[in-house]
């Protein structure tokens, strides 16, 4: 089943294209890595999958889930079952981390016609999941993201991930900034999302995620395009080799 | 704790979808005294009030000194000057002769209020069984509401439950009738009549109010509060609340107020006096939501405020904690004379303002009183094309020992087109005083809005979050049938305000 495809997209910020005709299909079941040099415009795909605004789409199609994915406000996307996880998520320092993913959880199940969830049912899930990330308890009751490590910041992004338990997950360089403990928290926690009803998208520079989560498939991408296209060897091409000759064969 | 930040949530979402409510006008005949000023119009107010001699006299004074006095102008705001003789200075609902000369006339029961009167409180939202004590009907609850409709008090509730515990809960004019020596003893120590421009006008011309006594270590048995609404054209509105905790006594004030829709601009000039002897104290909470004007700026009312508390026994203390969402121009600074030893003088504010609303709104804390202890939190949020200004003064006299001040002043900008300002003095005369000033301004990112988005809620409901938990030191401080509201009041406040 695919549950995203993307075809042709072209996207720019201002008068400076970025994505200039990406490919690409995702299957249920399935994980994706995408990886390429700075500027590249991973993050920007990423931006523009996510319905930031500041972006343009001058060409192309995105079909999500059946729907067209562009017309789709942000929360939209979100609440069916989109989730874009941060490279740099925001500090917003006065709201309760414990409010946003209740109030996360509860868009979600609003837009599936459910109630409200049941606060002992949602405390003792998110206790779960604290405990699966290697987070205090204290930690919920403190503001978004503000005054969080690095890692702290990237734990939360993929506790929110499995509390959401979004269908595609598109995760912006989650790996960045981590020491190896909490790579491999984060990657377990990518892992317990892994399933055949679901997709997930590993933007990263690095093939060390890859190892703990490793893809079905691996993409470079460079100057807004797709290059090329492999399995997990790829990346590990990549890690021996660098990208100078890849690229060079591939152009 | 989360499950009610929950629920309030939902309470915003819901007053998301609706525009100002509360513009609408009752139909009620009114008895006006024509418009303009002068010696006879002011004899004329106190003979219809029947007061005594004492305060025709004390009204006079103050007119008179008012007469050598000039509006304030170091405020940052902005308006055309006043015509002071253009305003009525007094309006009551038509029974209100009746009321004035036979006490006991006042409706007691549903049928004999005026029904229009009750639709005006349904609109208003006053809950149910407020609406039905001020109806005359018995209900249990453990709120008092002094109804000011216009400037009389149409009915007071929950007297015998109060009576009982020796707090006298009342309007202003009764408190004259019934308690003239409490009124003659406490009237003006706090703001004296002359004090400043607008505390003198309504020194002179101040038709109703509230007046609440809490006798020598009684604990009010119940939050005190009142519903303050401007209801006729071009009627200024004074009204006078004067609030007594004797020694070891302790009382909560909720004030809380909307306005009818108008285009016209519409002055509001009230005094609050707090007096707070040994061991007491006094908490005032309130919620202001009048008319802030359209989104052009045009109409909304001027709400020129005087509320002063006086900390004059040992130990004792007040907090006043204030929302402050509507007015086109809110000028008001409720301020705390820490006179005992040990008192205690806290401000609590979130100062809102969108379109072309602006507040000039801060505290006083003056420390005469040795080992005195003040805090300051202010939170402004400016959206739109508002201006929102922080002014506070930190006294430290030279009497007051080893004083302490904490003070918080943070600006939420929404936008770009609004400003945020600051104006803090400092004056210590005391070398052992400790003052703390802490201030930020930040503004809403799309960064952050964007991240809420991304995880399903939508943008006005993203705004919210931010807004509510940039406020929540201040909404903490309310008491609980406050704090919804006054997140509501919020929601509806800054509506269209992003994007």
């Amino acid at each position: 089943m695919k549950l995203l495809e993307i075809k042709n997209l072209h996207a720019k910020i201002g008068d400076k294209p970025i994505l200039r005709g990406i490919n690409l299909c995702i299957n249920a079941g399935e994980v994706h890595a995408i990886m390429g040099p700075n500027g590249s415009g991973k993050s920007t795909l990423c931006q523009v999958l996510g319905g930031r605004e500041g972006f343009e789409v001058t060409e192309g199609s995105v079909t999500y889930d059946g729907k067209n994915l562009l017309e789709l406000s942000t929360e939209e996307r979100a609440t069916a079952g989109l989730l874009l996880g941060f490279q740099h998520p925001v500090e917003i320092p006065g709201v309760k981390n414990i409010y946003l993913l209740k109030e996360a959880l509860n868009a979600q199940r609003a837009a599936r016609g459910l109630d409200e969830i049941d606060t002992f049912a949602f405390m003792k899930q998110v206790r779960e999941l604290t405990k699966t990330m290697g987070m205090d308890d204290a930690f919920l009751h403190r503001g978004v993201n503000a005054g969080f490590s690095g890692g702290e910041k990237k734990r939360n992004e993929i506790l929110q991930m499995l509390l959401l338990q979004p269908k595609l997950a598109l995760l912006d360089e989650t790996d960045s900034g981590l020491d190896i403990d909490a790579l491999k928290v984060v990657s377990e926690g990518i892992n317990m999302l892994r399933g055949a009803d679901r997709g997930i998208v590993l933007v990263t520079h690095y093939q060390r995620l890859l190892s703990y989560v490793e893809p079905d498939f691996v993409h470079i991408l460079y100057k807004g395009k797709i290059i090329k296209s492999g399995d997990k060897s790829l990346a590990l091409q990549l890690e021996a080799e660098g990208y100078q000759d890849i690229l060079e064969a591939a152009s | 704790m989360t499950e009610q930040h929950i629920t309030e949530q939902q309470e915003i979402e819901h007053l998301m979808q609706r525009e100002y409510k509360y513009g609408f006008t009752t139909d009620i005949e009114q008895d006006i005294i024509p418009p303009g000023l002068n010696e006879d119009v002011i004899r004329l107010i106190s003979a219809k009030k029947n007061e005594p001699e004492f305060l025709l006299e004390w009204r006079l004074k103050a007119y008179r000194h008012w007469l050598t006095m000039t509006p304030p102008t170091w405020a940052h705001v902005h308006y055309p000057p006043i015509d002071y003789q253009a305003l009525s200075y007094y309006a009551a609902p038509k029974t209100a002769d009746e009321l004035a000369e036979i006490e006991a006339s006042k409706p007691q029961s549903l049928d004999e209020v005026d029904p229009k009167l009750l639709e005006t409180y349904e609109k208003l939202g006053i809950p149910l069984h407020e609406r039905a004590v001020l109806a005359g009907v018995v209900q249990p609850s453990n709120v008092a509401v002094d109804a000011v409709f216009d400037s009389v008090s149409v009915t007071t509730t929950f007297k015998a439950k109060l009576a009982e515990a020796g707090v006298i809960f009342c309007s202003f004019s009764e408190a004259v009738h019934n308690h003239p020596d409490l009124i003659k003893k406490y009237l003006g120590t706090v703001v004296p009549a002359g004090d400043n421009y607008y505390a003198a006008l309504n020194s002179a011309v101040f038709s109703d109010g509230s007046f609440v006594f809490v006798p020598k270590g009684v604990r009010c048995p119940m939050e005190l509060s009142t519903y303050f609404r401007i209801n006729a054209k071009n009627t200024g509105q004074f009204e006078r609340t004067l609030i007594v905790a004797e020694e070891g006594a302790h009382v909560s004030y909720l004030e809380g107020c909307t306005a009818p829709q108008r285009d016209e601009n519409q002055l509001h000039a009230a005094v609050v006096e707090l007096v707070a002897l040994d061991d007491a104290t006094i908490k005032y909470s309130t919620v202001q939501n009048w008319y802030p004007g359209d989104e052009e700026g045009k109409g909304g009312i001027y709400n020129f405020v005087t509320k002063r508390g006086d900390a004059r026994g040992a130990r004792s203390k007040i907090t006043w904690t204030q929302v402050e969402a509507g007015s086109a121009i809110t000028w008001k600074y409720p301020s705390c004379i820490l006179r005992g030893d040990d008192s205690v003088g806290e401000f609590y504010s979130v100062a809102v303002s969108n379109n072309y609303q602006q507040v000039d709104s801060g505290t006083k804390m003056i420390h005469l009183g040795k080992r005195t202890r003040s805090t300051i939190v202010s939170k402004s949020i400016s959206a739109g094309h508002s201006q929102n200004a922080y002014r506070g003064l930190v006294h430290i006299a030279k009497s007051a020992d080893d004083a302490r001040n904490y003070t918080q002043c943070d600006a939420l900008l929404i936008g770009d087109r609004n400003g945020a300002h600051t104006f803090p003095y400092i004056e210590a005369k005391n070398s052992t005083a400790q003052i703390e000033h802490e201030a930020t301004t930040s503004k809403i990112s799309d960064d952050q809005i964007f991240y809420l988005q991304s995880r399903g809620i939508s943008e006005e409901n993203a705004t919210n979050m931010i807004v509510n938990g940039f406020c929540k030191e201040v909404f903490n401080e309310l008491p609980m049938e406050f704090a919804v509201e006054a997140q509501a009041l919020l929601a509806v406040s800054l509506e269209g305000s992003v994007g």
